[in-house]
């Protein structure tokens, strides 16, 4: 086949395919090349210049982008070009604010590893460094430029694959800056809060809003009944944090773990996903039926949410009105579970333990109070649960397996798999003919829906009805799929969409991996696997089997879509300006 | 209209800043008031160069002429000469008392070293009438190419002249066509570098104002031979003028035809539009150049693929500069073989300069490569002012370097300018005296570059910078041992590790300076001494006590009262008050105070 050229590196032939990069040859080829600003299919700029290479042009060239071709001969490692990648290295740590051991990136961080890496022990070119003002104004993410080191895959994945586009690179040379535009507090930006910037950054310059002080301080106060509720997607990636390879789900320990930070309760935000598909099927039923407004979209991700507020605020109404899990199942312990055990809802503090940074901020939307209360009052991502541990000083890895607590502590593997991409599609559809016919078909592996595709798409006859699916995750992905049916190119019935790749299993408050790992493995499907593991080994495995969740409408809401559920499990969404004439004047 | 004379006034961005307007606006008022209006046209033209002499206005049928002309004079000129046929002497630039006055101009080195091709009709046509510029054999080239020649003919007759990129590296402009016109792709672009922004050169703007027409007919040639119907001139808004003056040159064209749908009858049709840059250096580079007309923050990205393969919006792109294109319709017209005969070896034809610094003739000259320095600063440029001694030349601007007065008599060329460190690049040209601290230069272009980097890789981005940091602490005595050293490894560095051309070139002032000047350097930091007398913080004003006649008139003209004594006995200078202002010695009449 001609479609492979052959090159030297380092003196070994190597064979590459045309159009790979130096970089991609070297690795086929053994041959390890330092790299930084690199982040695979995301990041792709030559920029950092870490991984520059002898090609016998004037200058070194970037691997990660220099082309293969045919008799090309490479030289990736020689005295010059190590000393050259050093005084960079030396340049960039020169301006980085190295407060290393009060760093939330300390141990995790890309650049510590390299300046090991590359035996650094002097900075011979110390001098000015800036000092910006932090960004710790939105409820979600936390910019500190001082420690930013201008590698801009924050920017790329919130540009190109977000299509959101909240920060970009502004100013110039020495003073170059990555903020939004007229640098605005992010909160007044379209930024979604997805979070992706974060898991992108290879230092400490981006990070969640911490809210483990305000979570140790509830744990403290007597007067108050401490629960948490903990999404899908936690289980499938906290154990990375602890050392366990990535994809292994550990529940019980994570169980285990919160209950003795001292939460009364630990529940499982799995249940409020059965129920969310008990009110969301039966809306899509009601809208196939009687011609109501289609396709419905998920309404599960606060990111999402929140770029269809900005990006689509005419086309809210196709949004479902159910709130999302971690909501519904707030809403549920301050009125349900309340009245159930006969505890005053204000002395109820709900902790939520998600994946996700956006769920900060619909954690404060004030329409998300229907007891009252506010449905949740403080999350802490997957990175902020496992710092609690180690503070705590818990043994995590020696953990007994634990149960979540009743009354809601039972969910079904419909329930599980909301936390990867197409889930809660598959969950839906594994729902869908009881809703229309009262009866079960035999589909429950719903495979057509899974796997890391962008834009996935399903037709099923379900009751004669021929429903037409679609599952988008990524924004950018999102945006393409709203746009064909913005423009009536496609007519679906149901459409699921996530903000981030992947689902909420690589969502922005889980376990940060380093480019070495993402370059490597697909992370959205190591994870996923442990997500459709646990599915398969419930025993109740659609959402309408969930015994606790009949027994709630049984007991309380009556029957799905019903007045009470409306009152407390649904919502209403708010057309958003992108950037209003107001907050752009500063 | 038969007129018996025309004035040729300049209205380059030079002439305009000395008020050429009002000049222009005077004489229309004098002729109308001597009922001669009719009978004398007032020409708008371009740059002449001698922009240090202007404004300048020239009138023909004599050839006088004038220089420094103010509108005062214009009475006088329009009752003497234009009314009475005496010429105005006074105002006479070069031999004042030659017979015939249209020959005065014969021994001015500034014109009659020169040869002009890419300045051709600058200063000689009006640049906003097309008829003058088809006057001058303008878009013949274009015609012939279109109607005698194959695309492939076209780019042959450039590579075989020798052609190489006028804007800073020197490629062979017809290899680059080539490449281009080798993709298969159905969209091609042809892009105009008017990003001019060397400080001190105005080489592309003096064309963009004098001779417009002349880069719509060459891009258009281009376009002709890579089989391109659309190209963009990326011009910087600090370029009023010169926009202003495209935009009725593109107008013009299209109106006759020159642009748009078959041209001259041919199924050829090409089409220019105009994109304003904001000002950034960096735009100035290929890659960043293109990005930022496709919108984006303009930076530049890696190459390979190179703009001829995937350029502008991954199109197959050529790009060259305003010189570049200057030069291609007389190559097409006079042909290769002709234009081969100028200049040398590897480097052909003429290069423009834009002399400025320690030097007489401020202005803009055209020489034939391979003339040489000292010819160019002492012959054209007419040498440095109060007699000084040359020093160096930088070329090249904050991509270049220094060439010291040991090389000289060096013939300038691409390669010559290369193996001195130093670089072609536009053609800025800064005339350096025994005044100028070497190290306060390279401290200058290093403050640029960090200025102007893109901000993207960190070679240029903290490199430049901290390179900078060193070099001010070293002009403020506070260099330490090991500075330079640290500059060396600095330079080297970035001039291998940084992604562009202007990173990778940025170390160039300083690089060059430490090759030719290090004694210079090492007098800062070891001694903390500058030998120049530039670097205020180590400098210490002193009367040498022998000298001082005790006139008091220093001490009353200090500023700040730093100086006390005695009248008749010599004073003294209070060194913690002094401020360096230099005030005291350029009052001494007895030259009985020194800097040290």
């Amino acid at each position: 086949m001609s479609e492979y050229v052959t090159l030297t590196i380092d003196g070994v032939e190597v064979k590459a395919p045309v159009g790979s990069t130096v970089l991609e040859a070297a690795k086929s080829a053994g041959i390890k090349i330092p790299t930084l600003c690199f982040l695979k299919d995301i990041n792709g700029i030559g920029a950092c210049r870490m991984c520059i290479v002898d090609v016998g042009a004037r200058s070194f060239q970037a691997a990660c982008m220099y082309p293969v071709s045919e008799g090309l001969k490479v030289i990736t490692n020689s005295p010059k070009i190590r000393e050259t990648r050093r005084v960079t290295l030396e340049l960039i740590l020169s301006s980085h604010e190295k407060k290393c051991l009060t760093c939330v990136r300390n141990r995790s961080c890309e650049l510590q590893k390299l300046a090991s890496d590359f035996n650094i022990k002097d900075i011979r070119f110390e001098g000015e460094l800036q000092n910006y003002p932090i960004d710790d104004l939105s409820p979600s993410i936390v910019r500190d430029p001082n420690k930013c080191i201008l590698c801009r895959r924050c920017v790329s994945v919130c540009k190109n694959i977000q299509t959101v586009s909240a920060i970009e690179t502004n100013d110039r040379g020495f003073n170059t800056i990555i903020s939004s535009p007229f640098h605005m507090p992010l909160k007044d930006t379209p930024c979604v809060n997805c979070g992706q910037c974060i898991t992108a950054c290879p230092v400490g310059a981006l990070r969640e809003k911490s809210s483990i002080e305000k979570v140790w301080d509830a744990l403290s106060r007597k007067d108050l009944h401490v629960v948490a509720q903990t999404a899908p997607a936690v289980r499938a990636a906290i154990g990375e944090e602890f050392g366990y390879p990535i994809g292994t789900p550990v529940t019980g320990k994570m169980v285990a773990a919160i209950k003795k930070l001292g939460f009364a309760k630990v529940f499982d935000t799995d249940t409020a996903a059965d129920l969310t598909i008990m009110e969301e099927g039966t809306e899509l039923v009601d809208r196939i039926k009687n011609s109501g407004k289609l396709p419905l979209i998920t309404s599960c991700s606060p990111g999402w949410i929140k770029f269809c507020e900005h990006n689509y605020p005419d086309m809210l109404d196709n949004l479902s009105t159910c709130k999302s899990p971690q909501n519904m199942f707030g809403a549920l312990l301050k009125s349900y579970y309340a009245e159930k055990m006969g505890i005053d809802p204000s002395k109820i503090f709900v902790v939520s333990i998600m994946p996700c940074t956006a769920k900060k901020f619909e954690a404060q939307r004030p329409e998300l109070a229907s007891t009252g209360y506010p449905d949740v009052d403080e999350v802490l991502t997957t990175r902020e649960l496992a710092e609690m541990i180690m503070e705590a000083g818990i043994d995590f890895r020696n953990l007994k397996d634990e149960n979540f607590d009743d009354p809601m502590g039972e969910a079904t593997g419909a329930g599980v798999i909301f936390g990867a991409t197409g889930g809660v599609m598959e969950a839906a559809l594994r729902s869908l003919p009881y809703f229309l016919t009262g009866k079960d078909d035999e589909n429950i592996d719903i495979h057509v829906v899974r796997g890391v595709e962008g834009i996935k798409e399903a037709e099923l006859e379900i009751a004669g009805i021929k429903v037409k699916a679609a599952v988008a995750h990524g924004l950018g992905n999102a945006r393409m799929l709203m746009d064909k049916v913005k423009s009536g190119e496609a007519d679906y019935h149901f459409i699921e969409i996530m903000a981030c790749p992947g689902g909420c299993v690589c969502g922005g408050g889980q376990p940060i991996q380093p480019a070495s790992v993402i370059n490597e493995i697909d992370l959205k499907a190591e994870r996923a696997k442990a997500i459709y593991q646990e599915d398969k080994n419930l025993s109740l495995r659609r959402s309408h089997h969930n015994p606790r969740v009949l027994k709630m409408y049984e007991e309380y809401f009556e029957k799905p879509g019903s007045h009470k559920s409306h009152k407390l499990l649904h919502t209403h969404y708010i057309a958003r300006e992108n950037y209003p004439e107001d907050k752009c004047g500063q | 209209m038969v007129y018996r004379s025309h004035v040729l006034i300049c209205n380059g961005t030079g002439c305009t800043a000395s008020k050429a307007p009002d000049i222009m606006t005077r004489l229309e008022k004098e002729l109308a008031a001597k009922g001669i209006e009719k009978e004398v046209k007032i020409v708008k033209t371009g740059c002449f160069g001698l922009c240090e002499k202007g404004p300048i206005l020239v009138i023909y049928p004599e050839g006088a002429t004038y220089c420094h002309v103010k509108a005062d004079d214009i009475e006088e000129i329009v009752s003497e000469h234009l009314v009475k046929g005496r010429i105005v002497k006074r105002l006479l630039l070069g031999d004042k008392d030659a017979e015939d006055v249209a020959r005065s101009l014969d021994n001015v080195g500034f014109f009659n070293r020169q040869l002009r091709i890419a300045l051709r009709n600058c200063g000689v046509i009006n640049p906003e009438n097309i008829e003058e510029y088809i006057a001058k054999d303008g878009y013949a080239a274009l015609a012939k190419a279109l109607t005698e020649m194959t695309p492939g003919g076209v780019i042959d007759e450039i590579k075989k002249s020798g052609l190489r990129g006028r804007g800073g590296g020197g490629f062979p402009t017809g290899l680059k066509w080539q490449f281009a016109a080798q993709e298969v792709n159905g969209v091609k672009y042809v892009c105009c570098n008017a990003d001019e922004g060397d400080p001190g050169a105005f080489m592309d703007r003096s064309i963009l104002e004098g001779d417009p027409h002349s880069l719509i007919e060459a891009m258009a040639i281009a376009g002709y031979a890579i089989g391109s119907n659309q190209g963009f001139i990326y011009v910087r808004a600090e370029y009023p003028i010169a926009v202003q003056r495209l935009n009725i040159a593109i107008k013009q064209a299209k109106e006759y035809g020159l642009l748009g749908n078959n041209i001259f009858g041919t199924d050829f049709s090409f089409d220019l539009e105009i994109r304003l840059g904001a000002g950034a250096f960096v735009c100035g580079e290929e890659t960043a150049l293109m990005t930022s007309i496709e919108g984006k923050r303009g930076e530049p990205r890696t190459r390979p693929p190179f703009p001829a393969v995937k350029g502008l919006w991954e199109k197959p792109t050529i790009l060259n500069n305003v010189e570049t294109y200057a030069n291609i319709p007389v190559i097409l017209l006079k042909g290769a073989d002709w234009f081969k005969t100028i200049g040398t070896e590897k480097s052909k034809g003429t290069k423009v300069f834009a002399i400025g610094g320690k030097i007489n003739n401020t202005g803009l000259v055209e020489i034939p490569m391979g003339t040489t320095l000292r010819e160019v600063i002492y012959d054209i440029g007419g040498g440095i002012p109060k007699g000084k001694k040359f020093k160096a030349a930088q070329t090249g601007g904050p991509s270049g370097g220094c060439i010291p007065s040991s090389h000289i008599d060096v013939p300038i060329d691409y390669d010559n300018l290369l193996e001195l460190g130093s670089m072609m690049g536009s053609g800025g040209l800064i005339v350096m005296d025994e005044d100028n601290c070497m190290v306060d230069i390279a401290k200058f272009f290093l403050e640029f570059t960090v200025d102007e980097s893109c901000g993207k890789c960190p070679p240029c981005r903290i490199g430049t910078k901290r390179m900078y940091e060193i070099l001010d602490r070293i002009t403020n005595g506070k260099g330490e041992e090991g500075d330079i050293e640290k500059l060396e490894i600095l330079a080297d560095s970035i001039k291998h590790g940084a992604l562009c051309g202007l990173g990778q070139t940025a170390p160039n002032p300083v690089l060059s300076t430490l090759k030719y000047f290090r004694e210079e350097y090492e007098a800062h930091v070891k001694e903390k001494r500058c030998p120049a007398g530039v670097c205020k913080a180590m400098l210490n004003y002193r009367i040498i006590p022998d000298k001082c006649k005790g006139c008091g008139l220093c001490a009353r003209k200090c500023p700040v009262g730093a100086i006390s004594g005695e009248i008749k006995k010599p004073y003294v200078i209070d060194k913690t008050k002094c401020i360096k202002c230099g005030v005291c010695m350029d009052t001494c009449k007895f030259v009985a105070i020194e800097k040290k």
